[in-house]
């Protein structure tokens, strides 16, 4: 019998006002010491989906799900303080913007003790010493004055590494990234990425990316989902999805990445015509059928989920 | 930081050289100060002594230049109406416009903070609203009748409060009160703003993704920066408070600079006039400064820029 996932989440759901849904019935797990990516476009709902799992939403959104389970634990109906004391310490969480993430009006070492002092009874001299030990590991030299600068007197990329150890301080089992490099320079991009990689390695981190870039999965990725619309429309192992993708999402997806050799100087690149509609109330069928295709009638109507037994799925009419 | 400190050093004295010029320049532009001086019933030979003991003969270049020496020098002339030096009249006035001024300040913060904090975390709520509109109302309403109603009111008819003169503490909260009165719904609605906008920021969401308490994310993390435009009014309403505290003393019957300032200009009283405008534009200028300095110890960007 398999060990229970890290994070399983059930049919979770999101919805900012009576009109738009933002998450449409999405299933998630993390295993343990594993990292598993959500691709997909911008606006179809996957940092929507994080912040939901993190209790992070803005006030308005409202969140609801069959089940959402952290090692076993119920976190869908705990309490405000119940979540306040997971969050930070078992799982953390990374964003996008590492030049606005951090408050411009306190150092670095006040922001990332204070990460630790709130979930242990520790000092603030044995914080500090904490958190220049996770400069170190992160790989930021001369920690002690790093610790004493402040946000604006670092680099993008310092600023994301001083992320990463600041969500590291209380020893997390599960790190969600949502787009951890996207806003890096491409060279920093590999590093910070290498950076995820090797951490997992030694701490036995389960990670939750999101990412629109499929060279980041490709790089980091065990498991895969791909989101469109609201929906994971295919999830597999990420070789399976590489090697064989059924989703015709995917297919276009992968279509788009220019792969050196196979695509000369000149061709066009691909691109999926179209973009992600807006899902309102009484939708059915399938989201992403008017810009496939490959569409039926039948996908205005419905659409099946399909597994193959061995973890591949996907929502499509095609097998 | 140095650099910031020398630059705003500097501006503020540029800024005290025009308001030397601009108040010397009023009060000889409101007419010939010596035929005011005389009264309606001198002849002209009473004019013309006067002219002379004053050195208002002098050609105006000189007067100023020699105006500015005293200045410098520590001598902002004599009241003719009192017979005392500008300078001692002032400082004997002093305590009870900055009591009152103070009074005030610290009134209107506790109300502002609060209710603008309040407001953001219910920003579009009912709450919301109920606080907003209570601003405005507040800002329609002129402070000298909101001063006579407390009058009216906690002094006349409850007798809970003195409703004029400061011979015991107390004495200074129904003015402190109209005071800070006219200050809270720019105060408030600042407070709310910057609130709004720092709940909403990308650090306040990593301060809540630390776990840390509702408490922490809002009163750390959240009003640090929301603070610093709060700051910057504050000092600003404290010296319109200072400055603009005729009306309250009046009422109140509250024996201070504003009083002071009413009295020389009603009686042509232009050493003191001068030297009021002056001394309160140098609080003024002064307390911007101050609010400058204290921005940059809460904002650290602004320390090496």
């Amino acid at each position: 019998m398999p060990e229970a996932p890290l994070l399983d989440v059930r049919g979770l759901r999101v919805r900012f006002n009576a009109q738009v849904e933002a998450v449409r019935g999405v299933d998630l797990t993390v295993e343990r010491g594993q990292t598993h990516c959500v691709v997909g476009e911008s606006g179809c709902g996957k940092s929507v989906s994080s912040l939901a799992v993190m209790g992070l939403l803005a006030r308005g959104a409202k969140r609801s799900a069959a089940h959402m389970r952290f090692d076993g634990q119920d976190i869908l109906g705990l309490s405000d303080t119940a979540l306040q004391r997971l969050r930070g310490d078992r799982m953390a969480m990374i964003f996008q913007e590492p030049m606005t993430s951090l408050n411009p009006a306190y150092t670095i070492g006040s922001q990332m003790a204070e990460a630790l002092t709130r979930h242990r009874k520790v000092g603030k001299q044995q914080a500090l010493d904490r958190a220049a030990e996770l400069l170190t590991k992160v790989g930021i030299t001369a920690p002690g004055l790093r610790l004493a600068q402040y946000p604006h007197q670092l680099s993008g990329g310092l600023r994301q590494r001083v992320m990463i150890a600041m969500a590291l301080m209380c020893d997390p089992e599960l790190l969600i990234a949502d787009e951890p490099t996207t806003a890096l320079d491409v060279t920093v991009q590999a590093q910070i990425l290498r950076l995820l990689r090797d951490l997992q390695a030694e701490l036995g981190l389960a990670i939750l990316l999101i990412t629109h870039d499929l060279g980041v999965v490709a790089r980091i990725a065990h498991k895969v989902s791909v989101m469109y619309a609201g929906e994971v429309v295919e999830s597999a192992s990420a070789t399976d999805l590489f090697a064989a993708p059924r989703h015709p999402y995917t297919q276009g997806l992968l279509g788009c990445v220019p792969i050196p050799g196979k695509i000369k100087r000149g061709d066009p690149l691909g691109s999926i015509p179209g973009t992600v509609p807006r899902i309102a109330d009484g939708f059915t069928g399938c989201g992403f059928r008017d810009r496939c295709a490959h569409a039926m009638p039948q996908c205005a109507v419905s659409v099946p989920q399909r597994d193959d037994g061995a973890g591949h799925r996907h929502l499509c009419h095609l097998s | 930081m140095l650099k910031f400190l020398a630059r705003r050093a500097l501006l503020a004295v540029l800024v005290m050289l025009t308001v030397l010029t601009i108040s010397f320049a009023l009060t000889r532009l409101s007419g010939d100060v010596a035929v005011a001086m005389a009264g309606p019933q001198a002849t002209q030979q009473d004019v013309d002594t006067i002219r002379k003991a004053y050195g208002l003969d002098r050609p105006l270049t000189v007067q100023f230049v020699s105006w500015v020496a005293d200045v410098a020098s520590g001598d902002l002339g004599r009241s003719y109406l009192y017979h005392a030096p500008v300078g001692e009249l002032i400082r004997s006035r002093l305590p009870v416009t900055l009591t009152l001024g103070l009074t005030g300040l610290v009134i209107a913060l506790c109300l502002a903070l609060p209710l603008g904090i309040v407001a953001a975390m219910n920003e579009g709520r009912v709450l919301d609203r109920g606080i907003m509109m209570v601003a405005v109302l507040g800002q329609a309403m002129p402070s000298f009748w909101l001063g006579l109603l407390l009058v009216i009111w906690l002094g006349v008819k409850w007798q809970l409060l003195p409703i004029s003169g400061v011979e015991t503490w107390d004495g200074y909260v129904l003015p402190g009160f109209v005071l800070a009165f006219s200050a809270v719904p720019a105060l408030m609605r600042l407070t709310r703003g910057g609130m709004v906008d720092a709940l909403a920021s990308d650090y306040v969401r990593t301060a809540r993704a630390k776990g840390l308490t509702r408490f922490s994310v809002v009163m750390k993390h959240a009003l640090r920066n929301a603070a610093m435009p709060v700051v910057a009014v504050a000092a600003v309403q404290l010296g319109f408070m200072l400055g603009g505290s005729i009306v309250i003393e009046s009422v109140f019957a509250l024996n201070g600079v504003g009083y002071l300032a009413w009295e020389s200009i009603s009686k042509n009283d232009f050493p003191v006039v001068q030297a009021v405008v002056l001394f309160l534009a140098t609080i003024y200028i002064a307390l911007t400064l101050l609010a400058d300095m204290f921005n940059a110890v809460l904002d650290p960007r602004l320390r090496i820029s």
